[in-house]
């Protein structure tokens, strides 16, 4: 029996993959897990960010790429990729306003692109105060703290703040890195989230899982119908649940959807070939067939949001159709 | 050398033995030698060809322009070379009199039991990862620096006044001045260790000479050891400059990384290297790329200067 196990692990294969930061904590946990029950095979996974990841398959050193940010129809042809979501997470403003509590203060996409814009200058703006009867904010000048390096969860942050103001998306546009018309760069979720701490009157963006491990101030936002929401499981659950991940990109906006749906969520991406080569796909397609089906619990516990049922079946019929070794289908759908 | 003959008859000289490895020899290290240049030109070249597309493209809007926007394509790098040479140069300014003063201490004044545990401490400044310093710069120095430092400077200046020019920004204790600050410290231990190399350099009996004719130990530092190191102090000081350009992690925790001009010493700016180091990862199209290596390109034209500078004050005759 020892016998068997250390030749088991002699024989492993060793999958290489490369990309998003984001979903690195659930993907190594996920690896971890799997590795237990699948001791013959092991990953290796670089979080250098999603450009790391695209430039990495498309250079074919790896079996699969993570982005945040969706590759466009056009470059999934042109480079014979199949793109698929593998896991959600929301975004979320957080304020450092002495005296306001978390998710007290109430927000819509109007005042926060203008304060992005920085055209709200004072948290005592008239504007602020029309959305929050009641809540006592202190008359400090607003700081607004941003990503200083390219990020997916500025890509979802700044497509937000464009997709629901004109002016945002005329002037700065979307992108893992913009033009910030005001504030100052943190470098990475804790950085931002170290400088909205140490600065009063501060405004930042950062992923649900640090806005909970910082204890920072979060805000309420106005949706889709009109309503102001919680960013909590539940709203993150609604908005996952909008999803529609159809061929040939799979990626799906999340942002503003209605029915009770936080509005900045957004799935992070997967990149394999859709013409393998080796058996290395099969092995990438059994790992995250294994991760929807076993890995829902770690990902909630690790602030994460699992794709929905439908979503999973979409994913897996565009496995069974599109990924190939040699003519044959890899993953055969059960 | 008995051995060798005094007149050159027919008689063979004899050479010593292993005499014939010394071609091999010069050959090594020749190797050697030529391998390190190349990987030199192979830097400068690649920087140059990746930057290239870039730099033809903006060509002098490039060096003159602030405006860093990656969703239109448009790449102005004035913003982070200004504050390489802004915080290289005030984070030289900040620790050139403290690296001055140790170096004084430990040669003219320092009891020599303590003298060898200063001069450690002051070595192992000069080794602590960047990194650490980033991350203590960011998590306990910028709230002391944003509460003792920064706001009675700005809660004190009048309206309209110098202070309040100079003093602007955001005091949430990172900037121009926390970064500079930061850098000073991690700089001061190479000053320091150079300057204090050099002051021993001056040969004894000029320094007791001095001393002889009645000059206090002041006058003897400022008459007779500075002249007389004078040229190779500043090129110690260049090669603490040549340090602070390239420093990346530390400063990219806490200048604020914003691309456009700083406007005050508390205001957010960015370096060449900060920028990089932010943005090169998720770089988001070719001409993104290029724009960054480009900025690398500048930087190390920056940093060849100073050095070239500094080797040559540091290789001139001492009595300058």
């Amino acid at each position: 029996m020892v016998l068997m196990t250390s030749f088991a692990f002699a024989d492993a294969v060793l999958i290489n993959g490369a990309g998003a930061t984001f979903p690195y904590p659930i993907y190594s946990k996920w690896f971890d897990e799997y590795g237990k029950a699948n001791p013959g095979t092991q990953f290796n996974y670089q979080s250098i960010g999603s450009g790391g990841g695209i430039k990495q398959i498309l250079a074919k050193t790896v079996a699969f790429g993570a982005t945040d940010k969706p590759m466009s129809d056009e470059d999934l042809v042109k480079n014979g990729l199949f793109q698929f979501p593998a896991v959600m997470g929301g975004i979320l403003p957080v304020v450092n306003l002495p005296g306001v509590q978390p998710g007290t203060m109430k927000l819509d996409a109007d005042v926060l692109s203008d304060i992005f814009l920085g055209k709200i200058t004072k948290w005592s703006d008239p504007r602020i105060a029309a959305l929050n009867p009641g809540l006592k904010i202190p008359n400090w000048p607003v700081t607004v703290v941003h990503r200083s390096d390219g990020s997916g969860t500025t890509y979802v942050w700044t497509s937000y703040l464009a997709l629901k103001s004109a002016e945002w998306k005329s002037k700065v546009g979307a992108n893992t890195d913009v033009k910030w018309p005001v504030g100052q760069g943190g470098k990475g979720n804790d950085g931002v989230a170290a400088v909205v701490k140490q600065t009063p009157g501060s405004i930042g963006y950062v992923e649900y899982v640090f806005a909970h491990a910082n204890k920072l101030t979060h805000t309420q936002l106005k949706d889709h119908d009109g309503q102001f929401i919680q960013p909590d499981f539940e709203t993150f659950q609604n908005a996952a649940a909008r999803a529609t991940f159809k061929a040939p990109g799979y990626s799906s906006s999340l942002l503003d959807q209605p029915g009770k749906a936080w509005p900045v969520t957004s799935p992070t991406y997967i990149l394999v070939y859709k013409k393998q080569t080796n058996a290395d796909g099969a092995a990438v397609l059994a790992f995250f067939d294994w991760a929807f089906k076993n890995g829902d619990a770690a990902a909630r516990q690790l602030d994460y949001i699992p794709l929905p049922p439908s979503a999973e079946a979409a994913v897996r019929a565009g496995w069974a159709a599109n990924i190939s070794l040699n003519g044959k289908p890899v993953y055969i759908s059960k | 050398m008995t051995a060798l003959p005094a007149k050159t008859g027919g008689m063979t000289r004899t050479r010593p033995k292993g005499a014939s490895f010394d071609p091999l020899f010069l050959l090594v290290c020749g190797t050697a030698a030529t391998l390190l240049l190349s990987a030199l030109a192979g830097i400068v070249g690649s920087l140059l060809i990746g930057g290239w597309p870039a730099l033809s493209h903006f060509k002098l809007d490039f060096f003159t322009s602030s405006d860093w926007d990656p969703v239109q394509d448009i790449y102005g790098g004035a913003g982070p070379i200004v504050g390489t040479l802004i915080t290289a140069v005030l984070s030289l300014a900040l620790a050139l009199p403290i690296a001055f003063g140790v170096a004084v201490f430990l040669v003219e004044f320092c009891p020599p039991v303590l003298r060898r545990p200063i001069g450690i401490a002051v070595e192992l400044l000069a080794g602590v990862p960047s990194i650490v310093y980033g991350m203590w710069g960011l998590f306990i120095f910028a709230p002391l620096f944003r509460d003792l430092v920064e706001m009675p400077l700005i809660s004190s200046a009048p309206a309209g006044s110098l202070q309040e020019k100079i003093f602007s920004g955001i005091p949430n204790g990172s900037g121009i001045l926390a970064a500079s600050i930061i850098l000073s410290v991690m700089i001061l231990p190479y000053i320091a260790a150079t300057l204090r190399e050099l002051f021993l350099t001056v040969p004894a009996k000029v320094r007791e000479s001095a001393y002889g004719v009645g000059c206090t130990t002041m006058e003897v530092i400022w008459s007779v050891t500075l002249p007389y190191v004078r040229r190779s102090a500043i090129g110690a000081v260049m090669l603490g400059l040549g340090r602070a350009l390239g420093e990346t992690m530390a400063v990219t925790f806490i200048i604020g990384n914003s691309h456009a001009f700083p406007k005050g010493l508390f205001d957010g700016g960015s370096t060449i290297a900060s920028t990089i180091a932010n943005e090169f990862a998720e770089a988001s199209s070719d001409m993104h790329t290029s724009a960054l290596i480009a900025l690398g390109f500048v930087l190390f034209v920056i940093t060849f200067a100073v050095l070239a500078i500094a080797r040559a004050l540091l290789g001139a005759p001492k009595h300058g």
